[in-house]
């Protein structure tokens, strides 16, 4: 996660001053309050998220010396790996100005979609994982398309898609095994080798790891780096407008929804390899800890802004509260309030950086 | 005389039953500024639209440079360098001036950004309009309105536009900004573009611009250039005269009853 928020350098004030020296006075508009670099960073949506990450941190390490050791830190960066996967492609979704409700059930559906095709035509494993990744691919661009030719709002379109995953996945499974668990993976060619990818572990840690980090780096560098991270921020902060420009908003709606659905998949593939078996209720619910990772991470409900890095950081901190909770004694049931309040303060921040930002 | 960098004959639009545009032309040659005027409702985002090529009109005729062309997308239009800035204004307000500056056009080898050199290049073409920016990262939204437009404008120029289409640039703006717009869009003139500046406002076209069409109801109800109309008749055109010797009339009326009113208090 080296990526910055601004090219080193840009922030030097050097060139600025010699320019504004060689202004006449009158040109020069002295209401402009001079902002350091630091301030910036300082202020930036994953410099708030980071604190409280380690303020979380310190205080869970203080009340039980446990969670700071190399088993505890295992512990929970397990759940926040996979959750952080789906919050930077949520997050990429949310800034291009869309959410993704079937993003929590899709996640089943593709590891129902490796076991059943596995274990129902009896074929490598490899196999079960690629039809499962056109499956998924399918049903993102279908969201994709439907949003943004219905211009419906996509809280709609993916609940529908949220329902109807989940009607097939009990149906479908159901149907073919007359059971909701399609377990016995282990049996089948290519299992081996799509544990090493998909459900390893080493001294503790899950590779859901490294699958983390990666997709948090490509996630933070595409977004502020690349074309289509300026048109994603772009299709969610004014699509008229980026569409006017000559911005391909349909592209890049269609993209963004094919890139939750590939972020469900990559989950559901860390989940019915470890585990060997896939079952019906697998990730539902789970889509609203995504939006709630990325809000903390500093993404505005509304689209145009937000960070890929912040979202991963948020997906850290909801880890840390869901296993550091009851290892400090507090009830678990409490889990959720605390969810609740960390996402209001979230909001409350964001919409306070929202404001500066425009003022 | 020379041939017009943009020519419309007699375009027509429709949406459904309403007929938006009906026998509309206008054209404009290099180093000219063509006014389209009209109120409210008279077509004039119809026929932006139409010339930037979000919808090809449904007859008439579209030339550029002479040769026919018909725009499927605002992308074909400005491969043939006609650029429009919006009233909206296509930016994204939380985004920073750079990215908006560069939106859809961003400089970048196999899509990653030059971000070091886009940063810099916006900094110098504002400058030469003499905005001071601080930082390009800076949101563009904690710009003033005719900073944005300004922005907007100095990117259509940056990006080769040799026509410009001005939508409403000057409406949301208070004096002094609307000033500092008009002054760019004669320095646009001078340096040979060709503007098309649509508004409703004959105070700020007829000082800026050599030819005036008058829209209204969707139809051309005027064609002018500048020797042949003053500023007075412009707008009384505009308003469709009568109406507003009436109105003014009514107004008169209105004030004259009030102080009598007053006086009748008063003693």
């Amino acid at each position: 996660m080296t990526t910055q928020h601004q090219d080193p350098g840009v922030g030097t004030p050097a060139p600025h001053t010699a320019a504004e020296a060689a202004l006449p006075p009158d040109d020069y508009d002295d209401r402009l309050v001079k902002t350091g670099s630091l301030r910036k960073v300082l202020m930036s949506q994953e410099f708030g998220a980071a604190i409280a990450a380690l303020l979380i941190f310190v205080g869970f390490s203080l009340a039980a010396p446990v969670f700071a050791t190399r088993q505890g830190i295992g512990n929970f960066l397990d759940p926040a790996a996979t959750l952080g996967i789906m919050a930077v492609a949520v997050a990429l979704l949310m800034i291009g100005g869309e959410f993704d409700l079937s993003s929590g059930v899709m996640i089943g559906s593709t590891a129902l979609v490796t076991a059943l095709v596995t274990t129902q035509l009896d074929t490598n494993v490899w196999f079960g994982i690629a039809a499962s990744l056109i499956f998924a691919l399918i049903i993102g661009f279908l969201n994709g398309f439907m949003v943004h030719k219905t211009q419906l709002p996509s809280f709609i379109i993916t609940l529908s898609t949220y329902f109807m995953l989940w009607g097939l996945n009990y149906a479908v499974t159901t149907g073919l095994t007359n059971q909701v668990t399609v377990s016995g993976l282990r049996e089948y060619n290519g299992y081996d080798s799509a544990r090493v990818l998909f459900g390893s572990s080493f001294g503790g840690f899950q590779v859901s790891l490294i699958w983390w980090l990666v997709i948090t780096v490509i996630g933070a560098l595409l977004l502020r780096r690349t074309t289509a991270g300026n048109w994603i921020a772009a299709v969610g902060g004014n699509s008229a407008g980026a569409l006017a420009v000559g911005v391909p908003v349909a592209r890049v709606r269609i993209a963004l929804f094919m890139g939750t659905a590939t972020a469900a998949w990559l989950v559901g593939q860390l989940t019915v390899i470890r585990y060997a078996s896939a079952t019906v209720t697998t990730g539902i619910g789970q889509e609203f800890n995504f939006i709630i990772a990325a809000v903390i991470g500093g993404c505005l409900l509304t689209g145009g802004a937000g960070s890929v890095i912040g979202a991963s950081i948020g997906a850290l901190i909801f880890g840390m509260v869901q296993q550091g909770m009851p290892l400090a004694g507090l009830p678990s049931e409490l889990f959720k309030f605390f969810l609740g309040a960390i996402l209001l303060v979230a909001v409350l921040v964001n919409l306070f950086l929202k404001k500066r930002a425009q003022s | 005389m020379t041939t017009p960098l943009l020519e419309v004959k007699n375009i027509t639009k429709s949406f459904g039953r309403v007929k938006a545009l009906q026998d509309v032309s206008c054209k404009v040659r290099a180093g000219e500024v063509t006014a389209v005027l009209g109120d409210n409702g008279a077509g004039k985002s119809t026929f932006i639209k139409t010339l930037s090529g979000v919808h090809p009109p449904d007859t008439g005729e579209y030339l550029v440079d002479g040769e026919p062309v018909r725009f499927t997308s605002p992308r074909d239009a400005r491969h043939r360098g006609i650029a429009t800035v919006y009233q909206d204004l296509a930016l994204a307000p939380l985004m920073p001036i750079w990215r908006n500056f560069f939106l859809g056009s961003e400089p970048a080898t196999y899509g990653w950004l030059k971000s070091h050199d886009a940063k810099k290049i916006v900094h110098d073409e504002l400058r030469k309009m003499g905005i001071q920016i601080r930082d390009p990262e800076q949101p563009i939204g904690t710009m003033s309105g005719g900073e944005r437009q300004s922005v907007a404008i100095a990117r259509a120029v940056y990006f080769g536009a040799r026509v410009l289409i001005l939508d409403e640039p000057t409406s949301a703006l208070g004096v002094r900004q609307a000033g500092v717009v008009l002054r760019y869009i004669a320095q646009a003139r001078e340096r040979g573009l060709g503007v098309i500046f649509i508004t409703h406002n004959p105070n700020h076209a007829y000082p800026v611009s050599d030819h005036f069409v008058l829209l209204q109801r969707g139809r051309s109800v005027g064609d002018y250039s500048k020797k042949e109309i003053t500023m007075p008749e412009l707008t009384q055109q505009m308003s469709g005269g009568a109406e507003l010797e009436a109105l003014q009339h009514e107004l008169q009326n209105i004030l004259k009853d009030s102080e009598e009113k007053d006086s009748v208090e008063s003693t």
